[in-house]
């Protein structure tokens, strides 16, 4: 009798524990793959800038250039144009998507990215105000721009109080719009007007960046990606809410320092390249419309990087004689996006 | 919604108690023509060069020059704050929506967009042959701005449409600066008209956006009383037998003739048309008859003290137009998402 009973309860038991254990680890292993997938994305896109447009390297050239020999015409090309802009691309794709992303998932609407309430804009303002005006250069530009973004994402957080979705969102719209200003304002006040210097910090441009720039974010990137990863533990909580999150043991003080973690990404990536359009903005959905709805940082990251990646190469070969930047590439096929995110009505459920 | 435009008034009529309150009309009247004759006296006479008050009879005064030049200049925005004023009044009440302004909901976007279009890729340099486009722009902005907003169960709500127009704004801006790229004759010219200023530009330019101001400005004035039929709702304008689809088409025409226009002389400024009609009811009311024409000496006062504060709070630099009221806009945006947002 009894042994009758068991044997169906048993083997129920043992297929629930199977089925809970499949579903745990078809998502684990799909998000593998979708990392490696995204790896080799990036590692594809970084060849094409690299080895194509309009200036052809086969691969055993740039081996030999990388490795220090020098070939007339090839060397410069690759050294001083090509290689910096494509590792800038990654380092401040990586940058933008995780911390866009953070942003999205923190505040729990994909409108609240940093380049939509401000946040990158804050940065933008405070790097040129500190290059054009202070004369200041290196480090310093990105504690300035630090400064910037760390000041508007606390002000758009005082303005909006405790209501997030489209208060916040507002508030950081009307925010971005006075940095607008202030960005305005400096161009007006340096003495000769530099088209690029406009574009960079304005809309953001990988040109013309030296290795030092892109060493110096490489290694903030360096510390502030694995604390990221360390601090993105309580990421899943914290999409169900603040009460949720703190009744499962995630304080608010564990969201801040993930929140606070992503504006630093943004105000490093905005220090080296300026304020890149909708990459923020655009990753987070992406990767996660990928990974079948589940959030993943280091997707977003990867993501980033594609984008940027891409739309560099876009804009600087896709047509004839122009060299657009990559923020104006972004910026003119994000904006589509946002408004189709707008117009099919996903946000208006988050809006309360 | 209680911040939105049309209130209790609106239905009890003028005299239906918070007016009692107010001012008396020729009073209020007065008051904001005295302000803007002052505003413009003073936009004259100040600036990097301050001028003594006589040269504006004398006319063999050493500084007439200046006045001559800064007389334009005040000319320009007058009828450029005026449009604006009267653009985000028509705005606010025809889409009962307290954040509604040309600049917010992308419409200065979609006229700048036009333009740079006829310049860079048809080569057109007069005002008069890109103000059309300037209109086609400003009009396919706005309807594609409320289209986008509309979907969905709430419909159009203010933080909806305002989101959606400053993404088009961002979408527009990119696609500006990329063609301007191409073209970087154009881009030298276009260097402070994309901030928005009215400084530097001759009466000609004036002239020729003038006769679309006038008729703009004329059937917004006709457009008054629709307005507070529409303010009912639609069926009950509906009952009272206005034909509410024609009367918002008028209105919206006015909208893009003005907020064109005035995009067209002096670039995309952005947030008069915010400020300006929520002071002014403020002040006179709701009733749309007193709203609109208060709106005009309004925004022209506005952007003409914008403009004298702009050349004398940071020198050496001018700080233009567009700067100064975005410096103005943006408190004013922020306090009306905080006083609104929890009805939104």
């Amino acid at each position: 009798m009894t042994a009758i009973l068991e044997r169906p309860v048993g083997s129920a038991s043992r297929d629930a524990s199977d089925v809970v254990r499949r579903a745990r680890r078809g998502p684990a292993r799909h998000r593998r793959r979708l990392l490696a997938v995204l790896s080799l994305a990036v590692v594809g896109a970084f060849a094409v800038r690299v080895l194509l447009g309009d200036y052809t390297v086969t691969i055993p050239d740039f081996v030999r250039i990388v490795g220090g020999e020098k070939i007339p015409g090839a060397t410069y090309i690759v050294m001083e144009s090509k290689l910096p802009r494509a590792v800038l691309a990654v380092l401040v794709g990586l940058a933008f998507g995780v911390g866009g992303a953070i942003f999205q998932t923190t505040l729990r609407n994909p409108l609240a990215s940093p380049d939509i309430v401000g946040v990158s804009l804050g940065a933008s303002a405070a790097a040129v105000s500190a290059i054009a005006l202070g004369g200041w250069s290196g480090w310093s530009v990105s504690l300035a721009a630090i400064g910037g973004a760390v000041g508007v994402a606390l002000a758009v957080r005082a303005v909006a109080g405790d209501h997030g979705g489209f208060r916040l969102v507002l508030a950081g719209i009307g925010l971005a719009a006075a940095m607008q200003s202030v960005i305005q304002y400096v161009f007006t006040r340096v003495d000769e007007w530099d088209v690029q210097l406009v574009l960079r910090w304005l809309t953001g441009s990988v040109n013309g960046v030296d290795w030092a720039t892109i060493g110096l974010l490489a290694a903030v990137l360096g510390v502030l990606l694995p604390a990221t990863a360390w601090a993105a533990h309580s990421l899943v909580a914290t999409e169900l809410g603040d009460d949720t999150a703190a009744g499962l043991g995630v304080g608010r003080r564990r969201t801040d320092l993930l929140m606070f973690l992503g504006v630093l990404l943004v105000a490093v990536g905005v220090a080296a390249a300026g304020p890149v359009a909708f990459v923020a903005f655009l990753s987070g959905p992406i990767a996660r419309a990928l990974n079948r709805g589940r959030t993943t940082l280091a997707g977003a990251g990867l993501v980033g990087a594609v984008i940027v990646l891409v739309a560099d190469y876009a804009g600087a070969y896709a047509f004839a004689d122009l060299n657009l930047p990559v923020g104006v590439v972004t910026g003119a096929f994000g904006a589509p996006f946002l408004l189709w995110l707008l117009a099919r009505d996903h946000t208006s459920r988050r809006a309360a | 919604m209680t911040a939105l435009v049309p209130t209790r008034e609106d239905v009890t009529g003028p005299h239906g108690g918070g007016p009692a309150r107010r001012p008396a009309l020729p009073a209020s009247a007065a008051i904001a023509v005295a302000v803007l004759a002052g505003a413009g006296v003073l936009s004259l006479l100040v600036g990097a060069n301050a001028v003594p008050l006589d040269a504006l009879w004398d006319e063999g005064h050493p500084a007439r020059a200046i006045v001559e030049a800064r007389f334009e200049r005040t000319l320009l925005g007058l009828a450029v704050g005026a449009a604006l004023g009267l653009a985000g009044a028509l705005m606010q009440g025809l889409t009962r929506n307290p954040l509604a302004d040309p600049g917010i909901l992308g419409v200065n976007a979609g006229a700048t967009f036009a333009m740079v279009i006829g310049m860079t890729m048809f080569g057109l340099d007069a005002l008069g042959q890109f103000l059309p486009l300037a209109f086609v722009g400003a009009a396919a902005a706005a309807v594609l701005v409320h289209a986008i907003a509309s979907v969905g169960r709430d419909g159009a709500t203010p933080m909806k449409l305002a989101i959606t127009g400053a993404a088009l704004s961002a979408g527009l801006a990119s696609w500006t600066t990329g063609l301007l790229l191409a073209d970087r004759k154009t881009m030298e010219s276009f260097r402070f008209w994309q901030v928005g200023t009215i400084g530097g530009r001759g009466l000609d330019v004036l002239a020729v956006g003038l006769p679309f101001l006038v008729v703009g400005a004329l059937l917004a004035l006709a457009g008054a009383r629709l307005l507070n039929t529409l303010a009912l709702g639609e069926d009950l304008a509906r009952g009272l037998g206005r034909r509410t689809t024609r009367d918002r088409l008028v209105i919206a025409l006015a909208i893009v003739l003005l907020a064109g226009t005035a995009t067209a002389l002096a670039g995309p400024i952005a947030f008069v048309g915010l400020v300006v009609p929520h002071v002014v009811r403020a002040l006179v009311g709701p009733d749309h008859t007193r709203v609109l024409p208060f709106s005009m000496l309004a925004g022209a006062a506005l952007v003409v003290v914008a403009d004298t504060v702009g050349r004398i709070v940071l020198p050496p630099s001018e700080v233009q137009v567009g700067i100064m009221a975005a410096a103005v806009g943006v408190p004013v945006f922020i306090a009306l998402i905080r006083r609104t947002g929890r009805a939104m």
